[in-house]
C-alpha cells in the first residue's frame, strides 16, 4: 500500500552556534499513524519538530505538507498548514476559560459567537474523548486538564497533524492513559501525531512507527512491530545500556533524621504538608512516591531550610533542627538536591568555578589574605568535575552551556563533597537521558553503601523500584503509607498515589 | 524583506574596537545632515564641540570636572545593578550626601581642613547610605519595589535641600538667591593648580578599584553576584539575602552621597539648589553602557562629559541647546545600536 505522507521533511539540516542540531535528516509521517521521535536529551527532537512547527527555520532541506512543498516561517503559518505543536510548557492564559483560550488567536473577526465557540468545544471533546468544562478557568485546571485544552485549541484550528512534546511527564499514569486513548481516536481518524519522548514503554504501548535520533542523526526508524525495547535503546544510545538489578542488601542503621507532625504552608498559605511522620535510617534510601504538587517540595524544602513549618519537628541525631538556618543544617550534614537544578541548585549565567565554589567559598582554606583564592577554587573545580565525571569544555564557561546530566552531575558532586549525613534528592534523574540518570543513580547508591540516609522524591515508579528500599507515598499533603518496597507492588502504590480521588473532570 | 538578529558567539577584538568608532562616525554623520538641513555650518559646529571637549587643557579639564560626578554615581549604581536591585535614587543620595557634607560645614566650618573634608565626606556617605538604606530595607523585609520608592526619595531629597538653602541655611549676602553661605577654604577639594579638576578624580579611581577587588574576590562579592542572578540560588546558599540587599544599597546610597559632598565641596563650594545636572540618572546610562564594568564606567563617563562639555561650547557659537541635546542624544543612540550590532549579526533575507 503507497499512501501519500501528511509530512515529508528531506534532508533537514540546523545548525546552532556550536551544534550541529539536525544533519541531514528524512523525516516522513502517514496519516492515520502514532509516530514515535525518540532519542537522548539533546538528540535534536525538539529541534526538528520545532522545524516542523514553524518555530525555526532549517539551514537546508525541504519540507511538504500533503505532497506539496511549503515554507513554514512561523507557527501561524505552520498551523495553516495543518500542524499544530503542543509544548511542555503549555501556552495557555491562566485567567481566561478554555473557551476563550481555544478561540484566542484562532482567525476570524475580533466580535466572535462565544456560544458557538463552546459548542464546538464540546463536539471535539466528545469526539476525541476528553472531558473538558468549556466554562472552566485555566487556572484551576490540573495539568492533564491544561493539556487536553492545549489539544482542543489545535484540533480547533483544524490540526491534522499535532507533534506533542514529552506530553505525559506532567500526567498521573490514569490521565496518561486517557492521553493515549485520545491520540488512538485522532489517529483512527486519520490525524497524525508525532510524539516527541524518551520514554520506551510509552513507544512500545502506543506508537506505530519509531524513527530514533541520536547527536541529531536519524539513527533508525521502523514499524513498531520489528522493534523491541533492547534493540530501540540500542539505537538511542548505540551502547547497551544495562538494565541492571542493583544491590539492596538492606543494611539499613539507627535513625537519623525524624519528622513528627511536621506541618509546612505553601506559598499561597495553606497547609501544603500536613501532619507528616517520617524516620529516615542510615544507609537507607527512602523513596517519596506522589504525584507532583502533592506537598513534596514544600516537605524537602521545609527539611533543608528553605520554606518556614507552621507545626510539628525536625530532629537530626536527635536534636530539633526545625529553627536552624539551611546553612546551619548543611553545616550539621543535611542536603538537598533541589528539584529546580538551575536557578537553585545551580547559578544561571555564572561560571562552572562559581558555581563549583557556592558550598566552599565560605571556608577559610579556600581564601588567602581575606580575599577568595581562585587558584585553589579552581583547582577544586578540577577535581570536582573529574571525580564525577562531568564533561566541561571550559570551567569559565557559563554553567547554561552543560547539559542536564552534566549539571546534575556537578551540583550532586558538589553537595555530596560536603560528606552530607542526609541527603535529600527531588527528581534527581528529571529530564536526564538514560546514561546520565544511570550515573546518577549509581552515584545516590554508592552513598547509600556509605551510610548516608537518602530521601529521594521520585515520579517514576520503576525508579521506586530500582533504588529504594522503603517508598512513603505522598497525597493531598499527607504521607499515605510508609512500606517495604520488597513488600509491595507498582500497583499498590499507584493507588495510593492517586488517593480516593477520581482523575479527570 | 525581512531582517533578523542572530546572536553572535565570539565577539573578536576587531569587532569591539571598530563598533564603537563606527557608531560615533555615524552619529556625527547623522549629527551633519541634521546640521545642514537646519541651516548650520556642520563642520564648524563639530569643531567647536571637539575643541570644546579637547581643544585645550583648560577644556580637557572641564571634561574631567563633568566625568568626576558621572563616574562617581555610575559606580553608585552599578553596585545595586549587580544584584538585580534597580536603585533609580542616586540622584536623592547624591542630594542628601551634599546636604550633609554641607551642614558638617555649616557646623564645622573653622575646623582644619585635614579634620574637615574626610569629616564631610563620611558624613555624605552616611547621609547617602541612609537614603539608599530606606529602600534597601523595605525591599528586604517586606518586598517593596525599590525602583518606585529610590525614585520618589529623589524628590524628597530635592525638596529637602530646598528647605536648608530657601530657609534656615540661606545666605544673607546673596542677594535672596536660594544659596547656602560659601564654605570656608578648609573645606574646599585640593585642585590642580589652573583648572577646577579636584581630588574627586582620585576618589573616583580609587570607589573603581575598590569595587572590582571586593566584587571579583571577596566572599560578599561573590554573594552578591549570586544573589543578583538567582536569589533562590542564594537562599540554598545559605547567603542572607535580606541582609545582603540592605548592605549593597547601603553602599550603592553612600557612594551616591561621596557624589554630592564632591560636588559641593570641590566644585559649588556651597550648599545649594541645583548640585546636581542629573548626574544621578545619567548615571544609570553610564553604568549600563559600561556594563557595570568599574573601570568601563570610569571611561564611559569620560565620554558622557565630553558630550556636555563639548555641547556648552557651540551654545556660544548660537546654535540652540536643544540641537546639542539631539547631538548628544544621536551619540547615545548610535553607541547602544552599535551594542546590540556587536552582540548579535543582523541577517537580511528577502521574502518571496
Amino acid at each position: 500500500m503507497k499512501r501519500m505522507p501528511i509530512i515529508e521533511m528531506v534532508g533537514i539540516n540546523k545548525s546552532f552556534p556550536g551544534v550541529r542540531a539536525n544533519k541531514n535528516i528524512n523525516f516522513r509521517v502517514y496519516p492515520g499513524e502514532i509516530h514515535a521521535l525518540l532519542g537522548e536529551n539533546g538528540a535534536g527532537k525538539s529541534t526538528l519538530m520545532s522545524i516542523l512547527a514553524g518555530l525555526y527555520r532549517p539551514d537546508s532541506g525541504t519540507i511538504k505538507v500533503k505532497g506539496s512543498p511549503v515554507r513554514l516561517r512561523s507557527p501561524r503559518l505552520a498551523l495553516q498548514a495543518g500542524i499544530g505543536m503542543i509544548y511542555q510548557h503549555f501556552r495557555l492564559v491562566n485567567n481566561l476559560t478554555v473557551a476563550e483560550n481555544v478561540m484566542l488567536g484562532s482567525p476570524g473577526r475580533i466580535r466572535t459567537r462565544g456560544d458557538l465557540i463552546e459548542k464546538r468545544v464540546r463536539e471535539l471533546s466528545e469526539k476525541y474523548g476528553m472531558a473538558v468544562n468549556p466554562h472552566a478557568r485555566i487556572s484551576h485546571l490540573s495539568l492533564g486538564e491544561q493539556q487536553r485544552v492545549e489539544i482542543l485549541k489545535m484540533l480547533y484550528r483544524g490540526c491534522d497533524t499535532l507533534i506533542m512534546d514529552e506530553p505525559t511527564t506532567v500526567l498521573t499514569p490514569q490521565e496518561v492513559k486517557d492521553l493515549f486513548n485520545t491520540m488512538r481516536l485522532m489517529a483512527d481518524r486519520g490525524k497524525a501525531v508525532v510524539l516527541i519522548t524518551h520514554k520506551l514503554n510509552e513507544v512500545m504501548e502506543i506508537a506505530d512507527y519509531v524513527t530514533v535520533l541520536r547527536r541529531g542523526e536519524v539513527v533508525g526508524s521502523d514499524h513498531i512491530e520489528n522493534l523491541d525495547e533492547n534493540a530501540l535503546t540500542h539505537m538511542m544510545v548505540a551502547r547497551d545500556v544495562i538494565f541492571q538489578e542493583l544491590n539492596r542488601a538492606t543494611q539499613s542503621g539507627s535513625t537519623v533524621l525524624e519528622i513528627k507532625d511536621l506541618t509546612v504552608p505553601s506559598d499561597r498559605g495553606h497547609a501544603a504538608v500536613r501532619k507528616a511522620n517520617l524516620e529516615l535510617h542510615q544507609g537507607e534510601i527512602m523513596a517519596i512516591a506522589g504525584v507532583a504538587g502533592n506537598g513534596q517540595r514544600e516537605l524537602v524544602e521545609a527539611m533543608a531550610g528553605l520554606r518556614p513549618i507552621r507545626a510539628g519537628s525536625i530532629r537530626m541525631q536527635g536534636k530539633e533542627i526545625s529553627h536552624l538556618s539551611a546553612r546551619e543544617r548543611t553545616a550539621m550534614g543535611l542536603t538537598l538536591i533541589p528539584e529546580d537544578r538551575m536557578g537553585m541548585g545551580l547559578v544561571p549565567n555564572t561560571s562552572v568555578v562559581e558555581n563549583a565554589m557556592l558550598r566552599n567559598y565560605q571556608f577559610p582554606e579556600y581564601r588567602r589574605g581575606g580575599l577568595l583564592n581562585y587558584a585553589k577554587l579552581e583547582a577544586y573545580t578540577h577535581s570536582l568535575i573529574d571525580r564525577y565525571q562531568v564533561v566541561v569544555a571550559d570551567i569559565h564557561h557559563p554553567v547554561n552551556y552543560l547539559s542536564g546530566g552534566n549539571l546534575q552531575k556537578l551540583l550532586l558532586g558538589r553537595e555530596l563533597d560536603l560528606n552530607p549525613k542526609v541527603l535529600i534528592a527531588a527528581y534527581p534523574v528529571r529530564g536526564l537521558d538514560v546514561a546520565a540518570a544511570q550515573a546518577v543513580n549509581e552515584i545516590m547508591l554508592e552513598e547509600r553503601s556509605k551510610g548516608t540516609a537518602i530521601l529521594l522524591v521520585l515520579e517514576d515508579l520503576d525508579d521506586i523500584f530500582r533504588l529504594a528500599d522503603r517508598v512513603a507515598v505522598m497525597y493531598d499533603g499527607e504521607i499515605k503509607a510508609v512500606l517495604d518496597v520488597s513488600e509491595t507492588d507498582i500497583d499498590s502504590i499507584g493507588a495510593l498515589m492517586l488517593g480516593a480521588q477520581r482523575v479527570g473532570v | 524583506m525581512r531582517l533578523r538578529l542572530v546572536r553572535r558567539n565570539n565577539d573578536s577584538w576587531l569587532i569591539k574596537v571598530a563598533v564603537p568608532i563606527a557608531s560615533i562616525l555615524l552619529a556625527i554623520l547623522v549629527g551633519w545632515i541634521f546640521l545642514a538641513l537646519s541651516g548650520y555650518e556642520a563642520a564648524e559646529t563639530y569643531r567647536r564641540m571637539f575643541y570644546g571637549a579637547f581643544g585645550s587643557a583648560y577644556n580637557i579639564s572641564e571634561t574631567i570636572v563633568k566625568a568626576i560626578p558621572l563616574a562617581l554615581a555610575g559606580l553608585a549604581v552599578s553596585v545595586a545593578f549587580r544584584m538585580k536591585l534597580w536603585n533609580i535614587g542616586a540622584e536623592g543620595q547624591l542630594y542628601m550626601g551634599a546636604f550633609a557634607a554641607g551642614g558638617v560645614v555649616m557646623m564645622l566650618g573653622d575646623w582644619p581642613s585635614i579634620l574637615l573634608l574626610p569629616l564631610m565626606m563620611v558624613a555624605g556617605f552616611i547621609a547617602g547610605a541612609l537614603w539608599g538604606f530606606i529602600p534597601g530595607v523595605l525591599r528586604a523585609l517586606w518586598n517593596v519595589n525599590e525602583t518606585i520608592t529610590s525614585l520618589l526619595l529623589n524628590y524628597v531629597a530635592i525638596a529637602w535641600v530646598g528647605f536648608w538653602v530657601f530657609g534656615p541655611w540661606k545666605d544673607p549676602n546673596a542677594m535672596g538667591f536660594p544659596l547656602a553661605p560659601r564654605f570656608p577654604e578648609a573645606a574646599y577639594l585640593p585642585v590642580i593648580p589652573g583648572s577646577r579638576v579636584h581630588i574627586g578624580i582620585l576618589v573616583a579611581i580609587l570607589v573603581a578599584i575598590v569595587l572590582y577587588i571586593v566584587l571579583k574576590y571577596t566572599r560578599w562579592g561573590y554573594e552578591v553576584r549570586v544573589t543578583g542572578e538567582s536569589q533562590e540560588a542564594a537562599r540554598y546558599a545559605g547567603m542572607d539575602v535580606a541582609k545582603n540587599i540592605i548592605l549593597v544599597m547601603l553602599i550603592s546610597g553612600g557612594i551616591a552621597g561621596i557624589t554630592g559632598m564632591i560636588e559641593v565641596s570641590g566644585i559649588t563650594h556651597r550648599l545649594q539648589q541645583d548640585i546636581s545636572a542629573g548626574y544621578g540618572y545619567t548615571g544609570i546610562i553610564v553604568a549600563w553602557l559600561a556594563r557595570l564594568n568599574p573601570f568601563a564606567i570610569l571611561l564611559v563617563a569620560f565620554l558622557f562629559g565630553a558630550l556636555l562639555v563639548g555641547g556648552f561650547g557651540v551654545q556660544t557659537y548660537g546654535i540652540p541647546y536643544a540641537i546639542v541635546l539631539m547631538l548628544q542624544g544621536a551619540v547615545l543612540f548610535f553607541l547602544l545600536a552599535g551594542e546590540i550590532m556587536m552582540k548579535n549579526r543582523v541577517i537580511i533575507s528577502r521574502e518571496d
